[in-house]
């Protein structure tokens, strides 16, 4: 048989097929086409199965991958066009406010409008500092972006399995180094070593409403949501609408823009309606209860607005605190003078949390990350 | 060999594989690459393992993960105990004045005084078929492990300071699991195929169920896969896997049951579902409607 015609061909289907997927967003490296064509020859191209497994097995790394790659594969090999029949359209659904809110909302744009006046003598970042996130404009998330970058969220480190050198004695011995000394000193163990537990970051996870009635708010703390995740080891990021996406990858570039822009892409529900339990059963079911949020500190960034039903909220927090280190809400209307947590969602959440802060302004976050911190 | 080569082989070791796993083993095998399996706990990802090493012949070696696991746990340690009485024998007979701190060391740091763990020991040169390596739930070991773990799988070989580098003349069949408590790093995932393990569906199920779990009734087998089958419709918090549904079975043939009833069903619950909220949510959906799914499933595919 001739080797090379055999090889060359699922090469080249090879390539075409990994840029389509490329196209299709996928993350494909050059060694994954090379294993694929490998996989390819070893399996022959006659069957359509065989092919798609072989596929899935090489190129797909997340079961999110998988979706993508179905289509994908249906375009590439079975010639059928995009079908936009399976991609969910985004729900818009309009929020009925009650009337307390809007007025609320009135008070704290008037607040905030008369503090510039007030505050002409700070810096422009000492303004900023405090100014609703709602009234800002491009630049001034610009702006606060750079401030937010400069938070730096630590949480208290937990104590972790892995041991490590200790100077001091201990309770656990280090025999490695100890015989090693015992050598150096003729056969007798007169230098004793030992170990210590070491501590590690605790986890942050971050979850964020992307809801319609967040979205005087969601474009800035997605901004501060991406500082936290760019700045700082184990921090995932979630955004919830209709549903829950997970968006710790997308917002893993150092440039914010890609970062936001990816995030914003993945996300296809943003500015819909909020089901606040359905999301956070899907995130205690698939993520959370599973080990995420296991002694993690868990953030819900969220207006508490939520047109699903209460119980099942309450249930799912109920859930969660079961297994954080510390569940904290941040709420960005906490601070609307009179403000008590009337929202449905928001008042089932509140037995169940640790901590339940401001999240309006800059200066609210630096007080969230020293809730984090303590 | 071919994918339904594999699946025969499989099969003829109880585990029955999809058209997806069989062809993921099949490429690891051929392509000499880790296996790494993901998805919900206990969809059979260790018991694949397992069914690889017994149709292989090769030893199964495993590696259970956890934090803080290192490399004297996973890889080699050395024998301090056996270490200081060689040294007190030396001593004892005056062999160690002869010799120079060098020489001692080399003689204590020998092979003769290693311990080999998992990797060491999947990597050694062995008669017959390779080794099957189950690195489980390496999800659970920390980043540090996880990027020892990739040198080891990269090239099959191992470095230890003191005595030099051991490599696999012919490398282990490698699976990896991981229950997705967090992300593998990309650049283990690289070095491996991947597989996501879907519940089976219901034909495979039943099959499935008969093979473990011999002694069942075949109506019943049908009746439990069905109503497995409908719990993990109700929104559970942790929909019953394979593993379940066969102890289910296994449960329900040890009480003599033929087929179920409301009352069985009741009482064998704990077999299938581990939270108390899933059995409130099984008790306001209906004990009743289950059954009657589970019936309606038996006969429908029957």
């Amino acid at each position: 048989m001739n080797d090379r015609a055999l090889v060359s061909e699922p090469a080249e289907i090879a390539v075409a097929f990994t840029r389509v997927l490329r196209g299709a967003g996928l993350n494909v490296p050059m060694s994954c086409t090379n294993t694929f064509t490998e996989a390819l020859c070893a399996v022959g191209m006659a069957d359509r199965a065989s092919v798609y497994w072989s596929g899935r097995a090489t190129l797909a790394r997340h079961p999110e991958d998988i979706d993508v790659y179905d289509r994908a594969f249906a375009v590439f090999f079975d010639a059928r066009t995009g079908s936009d029949a399976d991609e969910p359209e985004p729900q818009s659904i309009t929020i009925a406010i009650d009337a307390e809110e809007e007025s609320g909302d009135d008070a704290a744009a008037d607040g905030a409008n008369n503090e510039p006046t007030i505050e002409l003598r700070f810096s422009s970042a000492e303004v900023l500092r405090n100014k609703d996130f709602a009234q800002y404009d491009h630049d001034e998330l610009e702006q606060a972006h750079a401030l937010m970058s400069s938070l730096r969220l630590v949480g208290s480190p937990r104590s972790s399995l892995r041991l490590g050198p200790s100077k001091r004695t201990t309770a656990l011995p280090d025999v490695r180094r100890t015989m090693r000394a015992t050598i150096r000193s003729g056969g007798e163990p007169i230098e004793r070593h030992f170990r210590r537990r070491t501590e590690r970051l605790r986890r942050l996870v971050l979850v964020l409403d992307v809801s319609g009635s967040m979205e005087p708010y969601a474009r800035a703390l997605l901004r501060f949501v991406h500082a936290a995740v760019a700045g700082r080891q184990k921090v995932e990021a979630f955004a919830l609408g209709t549903r829950l996406t997970r968006i710790t990858r997308e917002l893993n570039s150092r440039d914010p823009d890609r970062a936001l822009a990816a995030a914003s892409e993945r996300v296809a529900d943003w500015s819909g309606g909020t089901r606040l339990g359905e999301g956070l059963r899907q995130f205690n079911d698939e993520w959370g209860v599973r080990g995420l949020a296991r002694n993690s500190i868990v953030v819900v960034l969220s207006d508490g607005w939520d047109r699903g039903d209460p119980d099942l909220l309450a249930e799912q927090m109920q859930r969660l605190h079961r297994v954080t280190h510390r569940l904290i809400w941040v709420n960005p209307l906490k601070v609307t003078p009179g403000y008590a947590p009337l929202a449905r969602g928001m008042a089932a959440a509140l037995p169940h949390l640790d901590a339940f802060v401001e999240g309006h302004s800059v200066a609210a976050m630096e007080e969230l990350t020293r809730v984090i911190s303590a | 060999m071919t994918p339904s080569d594999v699946s025969t082989a499989l099969s003829e070791q109880g585990y029955l594989p999809d058209e997806g796993i069989s062809t993921a083993v099949f490429l690891a095998m051929t392509l000499k690459r880790p296996l790494l399996l993901e998805g919900e706990a206990g969809v059979g990802k260790t018991e694949l393992a397992k069914a690889l090493s017994t149709a292989t012949g090769g030893e199964l070696i495993r590696l259970q993960c956890y934090e803080g696991i290192d490399v004297s746990q996973a890889v080699y340690d050395w024998d301090y105990a056996r270490q200081l009485l060689h040294l007190r024998a030396a001593e004892a007979t005056g062999e160690s004045q002869a010799l120079t701190s060098d020489q001692l060391e080399a003689q204590l740091y020998d092979e003769r005084f290693m311990v080999k763990r998992a990797l060491l020991r999947a990597i050694e040169p062995v008669e017959g078929p390779p080794p099957v390596l189950l690195i489980d739930e390496v999800d659970r070991a920390d980043d540090e492990f996880e990027a020892y773990l990739l040198e080891v799988l990269s090239d099959f070989q191992v470095t230890v300071p003191e005595i030099g580098t051991f490599r696999a003349d012919r490398p282990p069949l490698v699976v990896l699991t991981s229950n997705r408590t967090r992300d593998v790093h990309d650049a283990l995932k690289r070095r491996c195929l991947y597989h996501w393990v879907e519940h089976p569906g219901f034909e495979r199920e039943v099959a499935i169920v008969k093979l473990r779990v011999p002694h069942v009734d075949d109506g019943l087998a049908r009746q439990v896969a069905g109503a497995v089958e409908a719990l993990r419709e109700l929104n559970l918090y942790k929909p019953p896997g394979v593993a379940e549904t066969i102890d289910w079975a296994n449960a329900l043939g040890r009480l003599g049951a033929t087929e179920l009833n409301e009352k069985l069903v009741v009482n064998t619950l704990g077999a299938v579902l581990k939270y108390r909220e899933d059995h409130q949510r099984v008790e306001q959906h209906g004990v009743a409607s289950v059954v009657k799914q589970a019936f309606e499933k038996g006969l429908l595919n029957g």
